[in-house]
């Protein structure tokens, strides 16, 4: 296959192999003995556009999939099911592995994501993954709250009943709630909440409709919470965002994009004492690296001093309530050594930070990121790779040494 | 130091480039401009196959007296090699990567002998 480089010039390169492209992650795994310790990634992505014609006949209301279904490319429909939104994240094609996806083989009789899903996760150790969508964390987008709701149905289906269970146990999900839809995020956490490989849900941040503080969510986070579940916010970028729009370079958008929907909606949470309400709902933050965080706790905690009137429900300070969420890793900021170990002093590394890849997304983080920080107690990596994740989701060891390791550190929960 | 034989010269046309192993080193051998370049084949930001990505010209910017840019224009003399997992860019005449110069990738010398292409390492 060709790519496309400069000026039109064609450049001749090889048909994509995963398990090739990561030789080096591989290598760095039996370096770092890995495969010795639990390494969960909670943030992992599929293309789930590509099975758009399994999924849209999990569809319930019938004239909204005949839309969908007709809407398809192989009926030839010209308008797109999902939102779409503006960026270059292969880099005009030189993060090989996007234009290259469709020429990976897999074998006959395999499921296709599971099977590349493995690929990279054994390359990298990793033992369990959190699958996400990818087109779909843009659904808050979608002008038809109807719609939204559909698709979010489908594909929760469709990946509960199709896909999870198809990744011996490796794989795992946090489901996309219809965010703009409160009754129904809450019928979706009581219909999939207790299905087998669902760790929580996760609502789509790029979104402008409610906010998360409104009263119409506590009934979907008490559900949450009741079923001892995570709820977790996955953020993205929105270069059609009208503050964005000044943005001429998609690495603006991009940068600022990922932090800003975490920073709003951590803040309204926060500040309306939803730490509060929900003390036993663990909440994470995805996908927003970690600069943001001390930001946060310090803007949040100035204002708080001077103005604890419009934060009656806090007992503390903002920052503390911050200490007691989660965040994932990827993408680590990792140019300044000291920022970023106070960055792990002030959220709390040890117990709050987990482990997140982002694979195959073009800004992915090895294990390895976290491993070499020289700055981290060797129980730190242990937890944040895939310790805490373990006792947050429930996840067994896969070998007897994971076990010793999972026990030494106090995170053997399952076995 | 170990040659390595890499090619037979009448074989790397312009624009070529291989991959070649010596012990546990990974090499990367490119041909630009009718000279050899090789590199380490280990990505200075995570340790990606730096050099077995895309080759794409520089892009540049450049601006008139009064301040105000041209846009942007593929450069027609530099030359960028990418790293595949992460874009990462690296001069292919200095091993240099483009966004913080003084990261370097460890530089091969690269000998002719006859038809012959060998790789020092």
């Amino acid at each position: 296959m060709d790519l496309i480089a400069d000026r039109g010039r064609r450049v001749p390169v090889e048909e994509l192999n995963t398990s090739r492209l990561l030789a080096h992650a591989r290598k760095q795994a039996v370096q770092r003995k890995f495969d010795d310790m639990l390494i969960v990634d909670v943030d992992a992505h599929h293309y789930e556009n590509e099975h758009f014609n399994d999924i849209l006949p999990f569809m319930e209301n019938d004239v909204f999939k005949q839309l969908a279904i007709s809407g398809t490319s192989r009926n030839r429909g010209r308008g797109a099911i999902t939102p779409q939104t503006l960026g270059y994240q292969d880099m005009g094609g030189r993060v090989t592995r996007y234009p290259l996806r469709g020429t990976e083989k897999t074998p006959d009789g395999s499921f296709r994501d599971v099977e590349l899903g493995h690929r990279w996760m054994d390359a990298m150790s990793v033992d369990y993954s959190c699958l996400f969508p990818t087109g779909m964390l843009s659904i808050g987008l979608h002008p038809q709250t109807e719609m939204e709701v559909e698709l979010c149905w489908a594909y929760n289906r469709w990946l509960t009943e199709k896909v999870l269970p198809e990744s011996g146990g490796r794989f795992f999900s946090m489901l996309t709630l219809p965010f703009s839809d409160p009754d129904a995020c809450l019928r979706q956490v009581e219909e999939f909440g207790h299905r087998k490989h669902v760790g929580g849900f996760m609502v789509t941040t790029v979104r402008n409709n409610l906010a998360v503080n409104d009263n119409r969510y506590m009934k979907v986070y008490r559900a949450i919470e009741e079923r001892g579940l995570v709820l977790s916010f996955h953020s993205g970028p929105n270069w059609g965002e009208p503050i964005f729009k000044s943005c001429n370079r998609f690495l603006v958008a991009h940068a600022l994009g990922f932090s800003w929907y975490n920073i709003v909606n951590l803040a309204n949470w926060v500040i309306n004492g939803m730490g509060e309400r929900f003390p036993k709902l663990p909440v994470l933050w995805i996908e927003s690296g970690l600069a943001w965080v001390p930001f946060m706790m310090q803007k949040l905690d100035h204002e708080y001093m001077l103005r604890p009137s419009e934060a009656p429900l806090l007992k503390k300070k903002p920052s503390d309530y911050m200490r007691d969420m989660f965040y994932s890793s990827q993408p680590m900021e990792i140019q300044d050594m000291g920022a970023l170990e106070t960055t792990f002093r002030m959220i709390n590394a040890e117990t709050q930070l987990m482990y997140s890849s982002d694979y195959p997304h073009w800004d992915f983080d090895l294990p390895s990121t976290i491993s070499d920080l020289p700055f981290v107690t060797e129980k730190a990596k242990h937890n944040i790779l895939g310790g805490t994740a373990a006792r947050l989701f429930k996840l067994p060891p896969r070998n007897e040494a994971q076990k010793a390791n999972l026990k030494k550190f106090g995170n053997l929960t399952a076995a | 130091m170990a040659e390595k034989l890499v090619a037979k010269v009448s074989e790397m046309k312009d624009g070529d480039r291989r991959i070649v192993f010596v012990g546990d080193q990974e090499i990367g051998v490119f041909r630009h401009g009718g000279q050899y370049y090789a590199y380490s084949n280990v990505c200075l930001h995570q340790g990606g196959p730096a050099c077995e990505g895309l080759t794409i010209a520089a892009v540049e910017e450049h601006l008139r007296a009064d301040k105000t840019s041209l846009g942007l224009s593929f450069s027609a003399t530099e030359m960028h090699f990418v790293c595949p997992w992460h874009g990462m860019e690296y001069d292919i005449t200095t091993g240099e990567c483009v966004s913080d110069r003084k990261m370097k990738l460890k530089k091969y010398k690269v000998l002719e002998k006859g038809d012959e292409l060998y790789v020092v390492a």
